[in-house]
């Protein structure tokens, strides 16, 4: 294993105006060991989970916890001096210029990641080990999301594209594990089926993306990516945009981008804290986090590829918002928030705005999770997924109710909750770089979000229970990872107040400005208070005709859902349609053009070789019947004799007539053979 | 080990003929004995290969020259020789034989095709093993041909007797053939109809090559001659077509497929490992070997042809995948895709694109025998391949579905497992293919092949949904099923563990191929190279 200090030597001799950074010494240097440790933790669950008291949950709880450890002092070294490092080792070299290689890079970004994954994800385990208990195949969940948790980490450890790739797709595959978790049932098959086959969709942009790129540099690495992109290098500059968008279509499917969003919303088929973790927190924002990987590609080189790129974000953060205020089931509600929100990001780093993008990223994360623990806590208690038949539980599940409540008005960007400083640099972003309209669509999308999010407090907290039997609070351990979830919804957005840098540390900004090449993005100097009054007055609407509506328990549900928005209303619940469209085409293609290839192989090609086979029977029977037994009789009697005690011995093995059309044909090759040799 | 160096090779393909000779005095009822023998003489071959990894030399391979290289003056008269050798591409698709046949005798312990008969079984078996061995191996026209040859008849019989008994229609006929009979002829005939020009071929080359000195059906020397640019024009054009047709239905490329997926329903368990793992490498190994370096400008010919058909066998396998019911006809049909990709990487004519084929070689027969194995070992227990009888295997057979969850994984190539690297290669050298070759044509192939891989991973997924998910089906209410066995365990388990190994560390490969073939694409394409070599050559 050979270790390279790459990073740190291409920003000393790139000049690129390079940070100051340390290389984090011990703690760098054995980051990989966060890259690893799941799927140790996956390998013994697999072998020895059955037999554990927590059936493989204490090495998966385990496994994050040591990884917390890391990720936490690197991002502390990080806050007070920056690291800046990467260790790779090669593992494929191709003539001399195609080399693959892994490790992991450790910078703002990588680090940033590191601790996200591992404090939530630490998080949802251990609500898990609750959450799970008396489920069926115990140790195959944390099996499969300790695999998702090292692929995670693959994935953002990434030093290169390669890498990025295989941790992507194991994400992925993680992913139609745990969506189908429960296979028996076959629509669960379905929706992983779905989100697979979606991404797989989408990854072609990103393979096509990749060697594009990469072929281009002579390397598929980011650092190299990010130089030659800061030095417009015309090799890179020839492709840009093409390799750009193609990357980007590859973000659209991981990161639930309209029309790829499609798969996320059916993935909530999978156990709530997967939906928390993986569905929400994490692996959805790899897109995203791809884009702000190779984001001075898009800042130097693609421009042209903004403006798609930022409708693409504006039209997912805005109209698959609105669907989120039709569903009836909760983990939909909170699933078409987090497309919505991932639109949010999209649009943001597409601007160029790629602290702001990353800033929301990390904020939600901690009140997404918290979400949808608080909706599998509630899940939990009632047994049903539809807020129709809960209501009035925050007698019944305080604590849930009041993180939930928390994490409601994190994510309707309520001021001074986490939300609302990372939207708020998003809407900053989005007007500075001149993108007015999107600005004021992502203030609307305010209002949506703030208006459905007060209708699922309400739907479920309040009112009076709809449902049967009589719920309890969650236990102690699922609660105490929501309150653990809901204080850093509350203050993580302080981190980067615009202006503000907090004594020896600094602010967000910084910590994640930590790169080869510095990000050269726009950041707000201080606080635009006319903009911020804006988006709060959106929020605040939206919060208080939300619960205008749906506070009081007097009508039905569905009286209230047609009082919603009586015009878009049938189109919302019918998803715009999109989902019927794609697999209506799909469905209606692919089976008919199997069928008809199936056939062409069976009656075209095969038709022509049974011809030629017949044809050359037929004529075998006229040589032998016409020609052999009248003219050259006498010649072959020799020869028939000794076929024809091969012929007996072949006979002893089997009955049929395969011999006799076999010698049959190899006598006809033979002979053509010879007639070849000759004509040569 | 002196001795190694020269007997080396000679071991490694003709143990297993030993062993097959020993074989035929042992009484047939002796049926440990007989396996046992056959198990000697394959691991001995294998541990034989192992030594041959541990003293090949690494070091900066030059193309055309080969180590524990032996020449024996065989058949004075036309020149023919008994010349073996290996190289860093021939190295790991040698390994791979040795390797897998070893899988498929353990495989075998217990699991026994009707008829049974392991005496016989055995004996084709190393016969088989032989046969592959020396393929990848000889240097010598006459010696490949034979080798190539030889793999036939035992192919033959294994489908042919041990094969499926159902009665299937065959179209243009009114009667009803079993599958075995139907299968085993059509491969046989296609095949034999591909040598037969591959055969004539050879013989071309061997009196072209009187031009420049001793006509000869030596490989090194004729690749040194067609570096230099000895075979050109019409004849080079005539004689590419010819060896063409005979690697190409080996491969198999569309249109000359057909024969594939019917051997493969119809044969025996361990005839479709074999067939899937190592058979279909001989033809694509033949263009690595014998078309490309020999002919090298004809080669570049034809490469955009071969490319496109490449692409449409990848498009093609794929779809006719999704339509398949029976569970080993998909896996066929996936090999006419992945093989697709492995011809693409040739087509490209590149150090990338070639060292993508190998280890989509070496992955494809990892991966595909280990699904074959799977579905033998599943009919085994179900008796039927039909996937709409089947569902819910994983909850029936845990561990079983579990491989094969696993290995259809590995099959759509997912990265991090050994079939990544051959796909996603194939496709990086398509994007920039040989200097010279129609950029439009690989280009609009990289984008085909990619799609290919979204079809793969569809027809992959909708099989695992159909025979491993699910509640099975009511007719399997109250039976039983046997899960994985310690034969099938011990068969399975190297082959999972080297998936992952080279999914992780693809370098295991390269470490034989990358030097050699980079001098290979020099040796055909560098125009001083050839220039250099082409002053040398005597005569023409």
């Amino acid at each position: 294993m050979v270790g390279m200090r790459a990073l740190v030597i291409a920003a000393e001799e790139g000049g690129h105006g390079a940070v100051e950074a340390g290389t984090g010494g011990f703690w760098a240097d054995t980051a990989g060991i966060m890259l690893v440790l799941p799927f140790v933790a996956f390998l013994l669950i697999l072998a020895f989970g059955k037999r554990l008291k927590y059936k493989g949950g204490e090495l998966a709880v385990g496994a994050l916890a040591i990884n917390l450890l890391w990720a936490t002092v690197l991002f502390v070294l990080n806050m007070t001096g920056g690291v800046l490092d990467q260790t790779t080792f090669e593992i494929a070299r191709i003539g001399s210029d195609l080399v693959f290689e892994l490790g992991w890079v450790v910078d703002g970004l990588s680090i940033m990641m590191y601790f996200l994954v591992n404090f939530v994800g630490l998080l949802v385990f251990i609500y898990a080990l609750g959450y799970m208990e008396g489920d069926v195949r115990v140790d195959w969940f944390f099996a499969a999301f300790s695999l998702f948790a090292g692929a995670m980490l693959v994935l953002v450890g990434a030093p290169n594209l390669i890498q990025m790739i295989i941790g992507w797709e194991g994400v992925g595959l993680a992913s139609y594990f745990l969506i189908g978790f429960y296979w028996e049932d076959l629509d669960n098959v379905r929706a992983g089926n779905k989100a697979f086959m979606t991404n797989k969709v989408a990854d072609v942009g990103l393979i096509l993306g990749t060697i594009l790129v990469g072929v281009a540099i002579g390397s598929f690495d980011f650092s190299e990516l990010s130089i030659a992109a800061a030095e417009h290098a015309e090799a890179l500059g020839a492709v840009a945009v093409a390799g750009g968008l193609l990357l980007f279509f590859g973000a659209m499917g991981k990161s639930a981008q309209f029309p790829l969003h499609i798969w996320l919303p059916d993935a909530m088929a999978g156990p709530t804290p997967v939906s928390a973790l993986m569905h929400a927190a994490t692996m959805v924002t790899a897109g995203i986090y791809l884009m702000a990987r190779v984001f001075p590609l898009f800042q130097n080189l693609a421009q042209d590829t903004r403006g798609l790129m930022v409708v693409i974000g504006a039209i997912t953060l805005f109209a698959i918002g609105l669907l989120a205020l039709v569903a009836d089931d909760i983990k939909k509600v909170l699933a078409y928030s987090t497309v919505s929100q991932l639109g949010y990001m999209m649009t943001a780093v597409a601007a160029g705005g790629y602290t702001a993008g990353l800033f929301h990223l990390f904020t939600h994360a901690f009140f997404k999770a918290l979400l949808f623990l608080g909706a599998g806590a509630v899940i939990h208690a009632v047994h049903s997924n539809n807020m129709s038949d809960m209501g009035g539980l925050r007698k019944e599940m305080p604590t849930t109710y009041w993180t939930f409540v928390v994490g409601s008005l994190a994510l309707a960007g309520i001021i001074p909750l986490a939300g609302f400083w990372s939207k708020d640099e998003i809407l900053a972003t989005l007007g500075h770089e001149g993108y007015t309209a999107v600005m004021w669509i992502a203030i609307a999308g305010a209002f949506v979000t703030a208006f459905y999010m007060a209708r699922a407090v309400a739907l479920t907290f309040h009112g009076t229970y709809k449902g049967e039997g009589h719920p309890h609070e969650a236990p102690r351990v699922m609660t105490a990872p929501l309150v653990g979830l809901a204080i850093p919804s509350i203050f993580v957005g302080i981190l980067n107040i615009p202006g503000v840098d907090w004594p020896g540390i600094g602010n967000f900004t910084e910590w994640l400005g930590v790169r080869v090449v510095p990000m050269g993005d726009y950041h707000p100097e201080g606080i635009d208070w006319s903009l911020a009054a804006i988006g709060l007055v959106a929020a605040g609407a939206g919060l208080a005709l939300g619960w205008l509506i749906f506070s009081r328990d007097r009508a039905t549900q569905k009286a209230r859902d047609r009082f919603e928005v009586p015009a878009l209303y049938p189109l919302l619940r019918q998803k715009y349609f999109i989902d019927h469209a794609a697999l209506g085409v799909v469905g209606a293609t692919t089976g008919p053009i199997a069928r008809f290839i199936d056939w062409t192989n069976t009656y075209i090609i095969d038709g022509i070789i049974n011809l030629v086979g017949g044809v050359v029977k037929a004529l075998g029977e006229f040589v032998y019947g016409t020609i052999d037994q009248r003219a050259v009789d006498g010649v072959f009697n020799g020869l028939s004799a000794v076929t024809d005690g091969a012929g007996s011995a072949v006979r002893r093995l089997q009955t049929g007539r395969v011999q006799q059309y076999a010698a049959g044909f190899v006598a006809g090759a033979l002979i053509l053979v010879v007639v070849f040799v000759l004509i040569v | 080990m002196e001795w190694f160096e020269t007997w080396g090779l000679t071991i490694i393909v003709f143990l297993p003929l030993v062993g097959a000779l020993i074989l035929g005095v042992i009484p047939k009822d002796n049926e440990d004995a007989l396996k046992t023998t056959g198990l000697v003489a394959t691991l001995l071959a294998f541990l034989a290969s192992l030594v041959l990894i541990a003293q090949f030399d690494y070091s900066g391979g030059v193309y055309n020259t080969y180590q524990f290289e032996v020449e024996e003056s065989w058949i004075g008269a036309i020149n023919a020789n008994y010349h073996v050798g290996v190289d860093g591409i021939s190295l790991p698709l040698l390994v791979l034989s040795t390797f897998v046949v070893v899988l498929a005798v353990i495989y075998s312990w217990n699991h026994w095709d009707e008829p049974k008969n392991p005496k016989a079984f055995l004996i084709l078996m190393l016969i088989l093993a032989t046969g592959m061995n020396g393929t990848f191996v000889a240097l010598d026209l006459v010696l490949f041909f034979i080798f190539f040859e030889v793999v036939l008849l035992p192919m033959y019989f294994m489908i042919g007797i041990w094969g499926d008994k159902s009665p299937r229609k065959v179209p243009g006929f009114s009667k009803l053939f079993e599958t075995r009979l139907y299968a085993a002829i059509k491969f046989f005939l296609f095949t034999l109809f591909g040598s037969a020009f591959m055969l004539l071929g050879f013989l071309a080359l061997y009196f072209e090559s009187g031009n420049f000195g001793e006509r000869t059906f030596d490989i090194v020397e004729l690749t040194r001659l067609g570096s230099g640019g000895a075979f050109t024009g019409t004849f080079a054009f005539l004689v590419f077509g010819a060896m063409f047709l005979g690697f190409a239905v080996k491969v198999p490329m569309w249109p000359f497929h057909t024969w594939l997926p019917d051997a493969h329903t119809a044969a025996p368990t361990v005839g479709s490992v074999l067939l899937a793992a190592i058979l279909l490498k001989l033809g694509s190994y033949g263009f690595i070997r014998i078309s490309l370096p020999i002919l090298p400008q004809e080669a570049v010919n034809w490469a955009p042809a071969i490319a496109i058909l490449a692409v449409i066998g990848i498009i093609y396998g794929s779809l006719a995948c999704l339509a398949q019911t029976d569970m080993k006809r998909l896996i066929a049909f996936s090999s006419v895709g992945h093989m697709g990709f492995v011809m693409l990487g040739i087509a490209t004519m590149t150090d990338v694109g070639i060292n993508a084929a190998i280890i989509g070689m070496v992955a494809h027969g990892l991966i595909t025998g280990l699904l074959f194995f799977l579905a033998g070992s599943m009919s085994h227990r179900y008796h039927t391949r039909e996937m709409s009888r089947l569902g819910g295997n994983i909850k029936l057979m845990p561990v079983m579905g579990g491989i094969l969850a696993f290995t259809a994984m590995a099959s759509l190539g997912l990265p991090g497992l050994a079939g990544f690297w051959g796909e996603f290669m194939a496709l990086v050298s398509a994007y920039n293919p040989l200097e010279g070759l129609s950029l439009g044509v690989f280009r609009t192939s990289m984008v085909l092949g990619a799609v290919g891989t979204v079809l793969t991973a569809g027809y992959m997924l909708w099989m695992l949904q159909r025979v491993n998910l699910g509640e099975p089906p009511n007719e399997w209410e109250g039976h039983t099923f046997h899960d994985v066995d310690r034969y099938e365990a011990a068969a399975w388990v190297p082959l999972i563990v080297l998936i992952v190994a080279i999914g992780f560390f693809p370098k295991v490969i390269f470490t034989s191929t990358t030097d050699t073939v980079t001098s290979l694409v020099d040796m055909a394409f560098d125009p001083e190279v050839t220039a250099a070599l082409g002053s040398l050559m005597k005569g023409g």
